[in-house]
């Protein structure tokens, strides 16, 4: 028996994300920047790049830049300026990318996130500021092989952030795991929209791997056209096997960039750009160097609101939430909003958010809306909560009047009393029911006496069946037990 | 003293760069632009001579020196978020070499970006 | 004297006192490039029916008693680089060679605003690159004053446009003596404001970080008038300077008593035409008599701003000539792809001035290569900066000649771009240290070709520039800068 000494490898990945900002206009000139206008109708001589036309920069761009890189822990740069990464291609109206080279704006960050009950910290090693270009559309399927291509310059010219990791992530599940905590991150800031679908978050990986205990790093692939967080995750187990496989039959890899092909779950190999290593990066002179000063930055940093690790462990801490809750109740700010504004509102957390968890992200969810989109405020939920509190209706009519708020906005009471589903607690009139149930039920309430606790719910159940769900599921309780068990 | 008073002849000879015809080429292909053989040749001979004359800058300390970017220096000239009406979008395409549905026509692009 | 021959503020009082109007100084104008302009190439092209209506715009205007500005109603050319809503802007290159811009640089909005007449588009060096307007895709240019010899360049046009009548004013730029070069050949008073005084919206860029919008005029008068015009910061421009905008005609003062003049050794000691030389030392032989003080400077760095220059100004150039890819607007050479289409575009669209200085940027800004040129040019560059202001603190103006020679012979100098490169030597270190710059006639050499005298100011300047200019103007031409030595002398063209 011959025993097989296998090299084992580690996987070293880093991420590039690139998140459009969400400002009104582009960054070097006064077009709009909405979704899905007409083709270059948000176009002007700056974005199209025509003779003469000069850049003027965002203020608001910048803030956002530096927002993101506060919340990304990153320093700011005191001093920094623009740089022209020149190359051509359609989408390009200029030729070159105004972009930030060698004084990019934030440096040196981290991100902390929790995978697997561990928390592992992200190095940032830079965020960038930089401008979007346009949009090609191909006759063809793709780029490759179409006839020709229409280009839209919209696009053009949204402020673009660039936030490149250093190459701290171990396993595609971490890349996938960082990126959604980076994403949440952006949301929180409210620098940018971070929509995978639409384009305005978009991540290459660069993946290599080692054998275990090495400190230096392999031949790496970068591998483009990641458009969910699932593609990252597939591409890079898919990457990282292929590599895997290279190494141990004995071949080598080369640094390239390779296409994630999604259908078929590969990835190919991609033609690229001839020059594309020399994009002869210089000063761009039609713009002036950015001066940040302390009072701005502190500024910026007082406006940021509190971000997503925090918010959960005030949550937990504060509310006495278990740490489940309080990760579902910060995936977004307005959902964290809303929980806090419903506790005070009410009183008391976890009954706060078993009906958000529960009612109120499937609501959502069923519906595909926006909390900004639904109807129920704060008070209307504590409300509702109060009526099942007093007893005017049971937790089951309280659902039933929960949907109608969350579509209409009308107040509880109002439905209640509307739909007449005041909870019957009238032990007169319940008891001539129940009276009625054991009567036509002499084998469950047999099998009760008998002391088989179980068959009491089908009672109940029938009970309330009788008064269409309305009588206090307590009384009935204790009412059945008076009769069957003498209690 | 200013150093770059004293105009060292010597040093510029040292490394003055000889561009072939084949670097030509090569930078003009970088530049998208094609040349034909003799237009090659006579600026090979014509960058050479520019660049000689640049090496002599090569002597000059400037250590710590910053780079002027600008003939006037000025910072943080910046706009406030407000949209501004775009161009029409028949302005837009008026100089379009080919335009379709509102785009620009390109033929095969080849490359990807 | 005719139409043709006044200054903006003469012609001024002929259109206040209602004697002449726009519409027929603007219609006289273009009877005059009608007669010349087939010999001398100025314009590439003329806007008679813009003009005209613009024209009638003012005298409309005027008649209903609005308020005019002092060049309103006065008829003014543009250099072809300056970017015209409606009217074809080529920039004197095939690969614009049909492209009407669908929007107005800042100087031709405010030009619009004072209902100037527009006479055309002046005939240049292709994307402002030569120093004789040879490199121009469309038309030979010809100095007024001698056929054979050159206007300068590149805003070789719109100095001739002036020099020849052919207008009572224009604008040109200048990158690196495009303005006072052709203005010292062709006689006449050209000027570049400070980097960032002019906005630069709507100049088809050549180097960005050098150009830089300025007027020809026939006297130091118009000019201040003209700089009042063009002057100003401008939002849409980031590196256009937010600083006050004084009236410049204040500064049109006789006042020569203790003017300080410095006199750079450097430029003493750099090969000079005899004539010229002559011409500036009896300049400041007669400003001395009358009180100025002359003093020697020293700007150690000048000897290298020619190297810097040919650096900075092709990297800057190779850079913003990438956008005519054929895409968006301009020629396209159609190609089964995009990058033949490019390719084959961009080598039928440029002249080979402009392909030589492209090559040489991109080789400047190649991985490599960057730091030792253009980032050793821009430092380079700073030391420049520095020497300036060293010299301004002892003196107000620096004199110094405009060229070191007056205007050579066409195809002189085609062969060999160094020695067209050379012609640049006194103009460049201004653009580098982004400095105000005038040039004026001082005199003529003895073929009788116009010699023109430099003086440079400290940043935002132009007020002691043009104080020192007019100073001079008034004591040596007391009717005008070089009206006198053209005084009767019809520009070379056989017009009968």
């Amino acid at each position: 028996m011959s025993v097989e000494t296998k090299v084992e490898y580690e996987v070293v990945i880093g991420l590039e994300i690139h998140a459009e900002l969400n400002t009104e206009s582009k960054v070097f000139c006064g077009c709009g920047t909405t979704f899905g206008a007409d083709p270059n109708s948000l176009v002007c001589p700056v974005c199209l790049g025509l003779p003469g036309s000069l850049p003027v920069l965002n203020r608001k761009a910048v803030e956002y830049a530096i927002k993101a890189g506060l919340a990304l822990n990153c320093e700011i740069a005191r001093y920094s300026k623009f740089d022209r990464k020149q190359y051509f291609y359609p989408d390009l109206p200029k030729a070159y990318q105004i972009s930030q080279y060698d004084l990019p704006l934030c440096r040196k960050g981290w991100v902390e996130f929790e995978i697997n009950g561990e928390v592992r910290r992200v190095g940032i090693n830079r965020v960038h500021l930089e401008e979007e270009a346009g949009k090609s559309v191909h006759s063809g399927e793709r780029l490759l092989g179409s006839e020709y291509s229409l280009i839209d310059y919209n696009r053009g010219g949204i402020p673009l952030i660039e936030i490149v990791t250093e190459p701290d992530l171990r396993s595609p599940e971490e890349a996938r795991v960082f990126l959604e905590q980076l994403r949440q991150l952006l949301l929180f800031t409210g620098v940018s929209d971070v929509k995978m679908e639409e384009g305005s978050l978009r991540c290459d990986a660069n993946i290599s791997l080692r054998p275990k205990g090495s400190t230096k790093f392999g031949a790496k692939t970068e591998v483009k056209n990641l458009n969910s967080f699932r593609s990252v995750q597939r591409a890079l187990e898919y990457e990282a096997q292929r590599q895997r496989e290279v190494l141990e039959s004995g071949g080598t890899l080369y640094q390239e960039t390779r296409h994630w092909d999604e259908n078929r779950g590969v990835t190919v190999a991609m033609r690229s750009k001839e020059e594309a290593h020399d994009y002869r990066y210089f000063p761009e002179p039609d713009l002036v160097p950015l001066v940040v000063d302390e009072a701005w930055i502190e500024r910026l940093r007082a406006e940021l609101p509190e971000l997503p690790r925090a918010k959960q462990a005030r949550f937990v801490e504060q509310y006495g939430l278990p740490r489940y809750d309080a990760e579902v109740l910060t995936t977004s700010p307005q959902l964290a909003d809303f929980f806090e504004a419903c506790v005070a509102e009410y009183g008391q957390a976890k009954p706060v958010s078993n009906w958000i968890m529960g009612e109120f992200l499937r609501l959502l969810k069923a519906e595909g809306k926006a909390i900004q989109q639904v109807q129920l405020s704060p008070k209307g939920l504590a409300d509702l909560l109060h009526l099942i509190d007093q007893g005017v209706i049971n937790a089951n009519v309280g659902k039933e009047v929960f949907e109608e708020m969350f579509h209409t906005g009308k107040e509880a009471g109002a439905i209640v009393k509307e739909r007449g589903l005041e909870q019957i607690s009238d032990t007169a009139a319940l008891a001539a029911i129940v009276d009625q149930v054991i009567a036509a039920n002499q084998d469950a309430a047999e099998t009760v006496r008998s002391g088989e606790m179980k068959a009491i719910g089908f009672l109940v159940g029938q009970v309330m069946k009788q008064t269409g769900g309305k009588a206090n599921p307590k009384l009935v309780q204790q009412l059945l037990r008076e009769r069957l068990l003498g209690d | 003293m200013e150093a770059m008073d004293v105009r060292p002849g010597a040093a510029a000879g040292a490394e003055v760069p000889r561009l072939s015809t084949a670097d030509v080429a090569k930078v003009a292909a970088q530049a998208r632009l094609r040349l034909t053989e003799e237009e090659l040749e006579k600026l090979s001979g014509q960058l050479s001579d520019i660049l000689r004359m640049a090496a002599e800058l090569k002597a000059i300390d400037t250590e710590g020196v910053e780079p002027t970017a600008h003939g006037i220096p000025v910072y943080n000239v910046m706009r406030d978020d407000v949209v501004v009406p775009s161009m029409s979008q028949a302005d837009v395409l008026s100089g379009a070499p080919e335009k379709q549905d509102g785009y620009f026509k390109v033929p095969r692009i080849l490359e990807e970006a | 004297m005719e139409l043709h021959d006044l200054t903006a503020h003469e012609l001024r009082q002929k259109l206040d006192s209602g004697e002449v109007t726009s519409r027929e100084l603007t219609e006289a104008f273009l009877r005059r490039i009608e007669q010349l302009d087939g010999a001398l190439g100025a314009y590439i092209t003329v806007a008679a029916e813009e003009a005209l209506a613009q024209a009638s715009a003012y005298d409309e205007a005027r008649a209903k008693g609005e308020p005019t500005h002092p060049l309103g109603g006065i008829p003014v050319a543009l250099k072809d680089n300056l970017v015209t809503r409606g009217l074809r802007t080529t920039a004197a290159s095939r690969i614009l060679e049909n492209w009407v811009p669908p929007y107005d640089a800042t100087v031709v909005e405010r030009l619009r605003g004072v209902k100037a007449p527009m006479l055309g588009k002046t005939n240049m060096d292709e994307f402002a690159m030569g120093g004789s307007t040879e490199t121009s895709a469309f038309k030979v240019a010809r100095n007024p004053w001698d056929l054979s010899r050159v206007p300068g360049g590149s805003s070789g046009g719109s100095a001739i446009a002036v020099a020849a009548g052919m207008a009572v004013w224009s604008l040109g730029s200048d990158t690196g003596g495009s303005i006072r070069q052709p203005a010292a050949y062709c006689g006449i008073v050209g000027m570049k404001p400070t980097y960032g005084r002019v906005s630069r919206y709507g100049l088809i860029a050549f180097a960005s970080s050098l150009d830089q919008i300025g007027p020809f005029t026939r006297d130091i008068t118009d000019c201040a008038l003209a700089l009042n015009l063009i002057c100003g910061f401008d939002p849409k421009d980031s590196t256009s300077v937010d600083v006050e905008v004084p009236d410049f005609t204040k500064a049109l003062q006789v006042d020569p008593k203790g003017l300080r003049i410095g006199v750079p050794v450097e430029y003493l000691s750099q090969p000079v035409d005899p004539d010229v030389r002559a011409a500036l030392d009896k300049a400041l032989k007669l400003l001395e008599e009358n009180g100025a003080v002359i003093k020697e400077v020293s700007l150690p760095s000048t000897k290298y701003a020619l190297e810097v220059y040919y650096l900075i100004a092709p990297a800057e150039a190779s850079s913003n000539l990438a956008r005519f890819d054929g895409v968006r607007y301009g020629l396209r050479v159609p190609a089964s792809d995009v990058p033949r289409m490019m390719e084959e575009t961009r080598s039928k669209g440029f002249g080979p001035e402009v392909k030589r200085r492209i090559i040489l940027g991109t080789y400047v800004l190649s991985a490599g290569h960057y730091d030792a040129y253009y980032k050793k040019a821009s430092q380079v560059r700073t030391l420049l900066r520095r020497d300036f202001d060293k010299a301004f603190a002892d003196v107000d103006v620096l004199f110094a000649p405009t060229t070191s020679s007056t205007a050579f012979r066409l195809g002189e100098k085609t062969q060999d771009p160094l020695s067209m490169y050379m012609t640049d030597y006194f103009t460049i270190p201004v653009n580098l240290a982004g400095l105000p710059g005038l040039s004026m006639p001082c005199g003529v050499d003895k073929d009788g070709m116009p010699i023109g005298l430099q003086i440079i100011g400290r940043p935002f300047g132009e007020e002691q520039v043009l104080k020192a200019a007019y100073t001079y103007e008034q004591l040596a031409w007391p009717k005008g800068a070089g009206r006198e030595w053209r005084a009767g002398r019809e520009v070379a063209v056989d017009v009968r």
